[in-house]
């Protein structure tokens, strides 16, 4: 099974010479292609702290986060961002879409940055919007769709740079239970159908009953690493 | 993707774009209406005092000009003459011989400027004719005068009457002649409108004893900026007994209070920039504020701080050309109105300004150099307020921005 993500000895602290908070404290953590996880616990047990230092977002205090044989830690910060444009997806809780452009252009902005064709652009734009059950909605604006659309949206741009792995900071937590199982059930399809690995971070059920690996932060320390089902209620 | 991103951002919200273009527009307006307007008036007066009666430079005998009598005269010069007039951007010369003199009629006396000329040169040079109110042009050789309405007046001379002059000629004697006037000359100026009387050089020549000799060869230019680069050429090039001075030079006193009127505009284009500058910084400062978020975002998913600055950069640029563009548009308009309709003031205020010397008379000039100055000069404003945003995007840290 090829490494996606091997996080080793990952502490954050805040506030390190007042007073300390420890966000993430020596986490360990390995994620193959293809795996469907999802990274919960607690308000403030460090999930989206973990997500950032994963994304390359935040840097740990402690430790090294290797992707697909590169140590994120030692890039410098311009070739930290191209690295994220080529190797991570993200999808945020709010949607975080550009409100000015349409949902296609949305998608097709990532490719633009990576200077991808044109040609190249307009075909994936369309199989991706498809994919996430928008074709009829190329040229809306995203105050025109609802929650649900915009987060489908979302996806299709996270999947738009063909990136290594996709980062979701509770992606359902603003969706109602229709458009929250639409969302899941097309990255369930990505999950299965290519390959595509998910790490959620999320307090939703609905999202914890649908990974095939639960991973429980607790103050800052995975408490617990097992399959779903495990532990359902 | 960029440009059409930035152009679609400054429409997020239209009405504060709407409100700062408005007041961009306001700005470039009142700009470009002021230095037209302020240039169009010191134009008039440059070529009323200046094309008229001194033209753009002269050629006098070396020190003629701190020393106007005859003894600083010279001796009319082929050589010279073909000199001056084959100096790149000069479009015409004129020979004066030039004396103070009593007018007299009746019981009035008054003091004058005489001026000696050759018709057919001060004609190219000046339009002379253009300015004849009743009466003919004067013709090479031929006896008469043609008077300024204002000295007419004060004497209480008509067209056809007889003018009497006294002067010192050029050998110390006393110069007296009596001449007819053979038309009256109205001028913007009131200063040459008071005191100027034309008479063909010979005749000059003849009553100051000063045959063949001339006091100043003035010069025409086909364009007024030409004039630096005749004046070197000119002070390079003619035998050191001779001098050559510009306008500026010969009336410093003009050229001085035009420089300080400019230097007034100036100031108060300043305050003027310097308010909208405020405008457009506090749009600015708005739009960074309401788009951390988005800024953080856009960061995070892999687009470089120079390139999200570039995009602040050009909603800068599109927001102040625009404003820009539209006051360009509307002053367009009024700049042309103000040139074919100059303002013109009467009553009191006229006379002050003709006390001074001024005609009372306020055209605007119509350059698409003063557009397009006030155009950069707003952009350069939009430029330099963009570089506060610009470099708080360059220090974005994606993380916070979002949690903003």
């Amino acid at each position: 099974m090829q490494t996606v993500i091997d996080a080793h000895n990952i502490s954050k602290v805040y506030n390190p010479d007042t007073i300390p908070v420890h966000a993430v404290n020596s986490v360990h953590l390995h994620l193959n292609r293809g795996e469907f996880t999802a990274l919960v616990g607690p308000s403030g047990s460090g999930k989206t702290t973990l997500l950032n230092i994963i994304g390359g977002l935040d840097a740990p205090t402690e430790g090294q986060v290797v992707i697909n044989g590169i140590n994120i830690s030692e890039l410098k910060p311009n070739q930290l961002i191209n690295f994220r444009l080529h190797n991570i997806g993200f999808v945020f809780q709010a949607f975080n879409l550009i409100p000015v452009l349409t949902a296609s252009e949305n998608v097709e902005f990532i490719m633009l940055l990576q200077k991808r064709p044109k040609a190249e652009r307009t075909r994936r734009v369309h199989e991706l919007l498809a994919s996430v059950g928008l074709s009829d909605k190329l040229n809306v604006r995203p105050s025109q769709l609802s929650g649900g659309q915009q987060q489908r949206v979302a996806v299709a741009r996270a999947l738009a740079s063909r990136p290594q792995f996709i980062l979701a900071d509770e992606p359902t937590a603003n969706l109602d239970s229709h458009s929250a199982a639409t969302l899941l059930d097309i990255m369930e399809k990505m999950n299965r159908e290519e390959a595509i690995t998910f790490l959620f971070s999320t307090h939703d059920q609905r999202v914890i009953d649908r990974a095939r690996r639960v991973i429980t932060l607790v103050d800052g320390r995975i408490e617990n690493d097992s399959a779903a089902t495990q532990i359902r209620h | 993707m960029l440009l059409k991103l930035a152009w679609r951002n400054i429409w997020r919200n239209r009405n504060r774009s709407l409100i700062t273009m408005s007041a961009i527009a306001s700005a470039v307006l009142l700009a470009v209406a002021t230095v037209s307007l302020q240039q169009g008036v010191w134009e008039h007066l440059i070529k009323n005092l200046v094309s008229l009666y001194t033209g753009y430079a002269q050629v006098h005998a070396k020190g003629y000009w701190d020393e106007q009598t005859l003894e600083n005269s010279f001796e009319i010069d082929k050589t010279v003459e073909q000199q001056v007039a084959g100096t790149p951007g000069v479009n015409a010369i004129a020979h004066r011989l030039e004396s103070f003199a009593l007018a007299s009629s009746g019981d009035k006396t008054r003091g004058c400027l005489v001026v000696g000329i050759n018709p057919a040169e001060e004609e190219n040079l000046t339009r002379l004719s253009a300015k004849i109110q009743s009466g003919s042009m004067l013709e090479s050789g031929q006896d008469g005068a043609l008077v300024a309405e204002g000295l007419a007046e004060k004497l209480n001379l008509a067209l056809g009457d007889t003018l009497v002059l006294l002067t010192q000629g050029y050998y110390g004697s006393t110069a007296a002649m009596k001449t007819p006037i053979r038309g009256l000359l109205h001028f913007g100026s009131p200063e040459l409108n008071n005191q100027i009387a034309y008479i063909p050089i010979q005749l000059a020549q003849y009553w100051l004893d000063a045959p063949d000799r001339a006091t100043s060869l003035v010069v025409g230019l086909e364009q007024a900026e030409d004039l630096p680069a005749v004046a070197r050429s000119l002070k390079k090039s003619l035998p050191k007994t001779y001098e050559a001075l510009t306008w500026k030079e010969m009336m410093p006193e003009i050229n001085q209070h035009i420089e300080a009127d400019s230097a007034g505009m100036y100031i108060m284009l300043g305050v003027l920039y310097m308010l909208i500058s405020f405008g457009i910084f506090s749009t600015l400062l708005m739009m960074l504020a309401e788009r951390q978020r988005e800024f953080g975002m856009l960061n995070a998913l892999g687009m470089q701080p120079w390139s999200i600055a570039r995009v602040v950069l050009a909603e800068t640029v599109f927001l102040t050309l625009c404003g820009s563009l539209a006051g360009l548009l509307l002053s367009y308009p009024l700049v042309w109105y103000l040139a074919e309709n100059p303002i013109q003031l009467g009553g009191d205020m006229a006379e002050i300004y003709e006390k001074f010397g001024f005609e009372a008379i306020f055209p605007a000039t119509v350059k698409a150099k003063i557009f397009v100055e006030q155009t950069l000069v707003v952009l350069s404003v939009g430029l330099v307020l963009a570089v506060y945003p610009v470099w708080r995007v360059l220090r974005l840290n994606a993380v916070e921005a979002m949690r903003n």
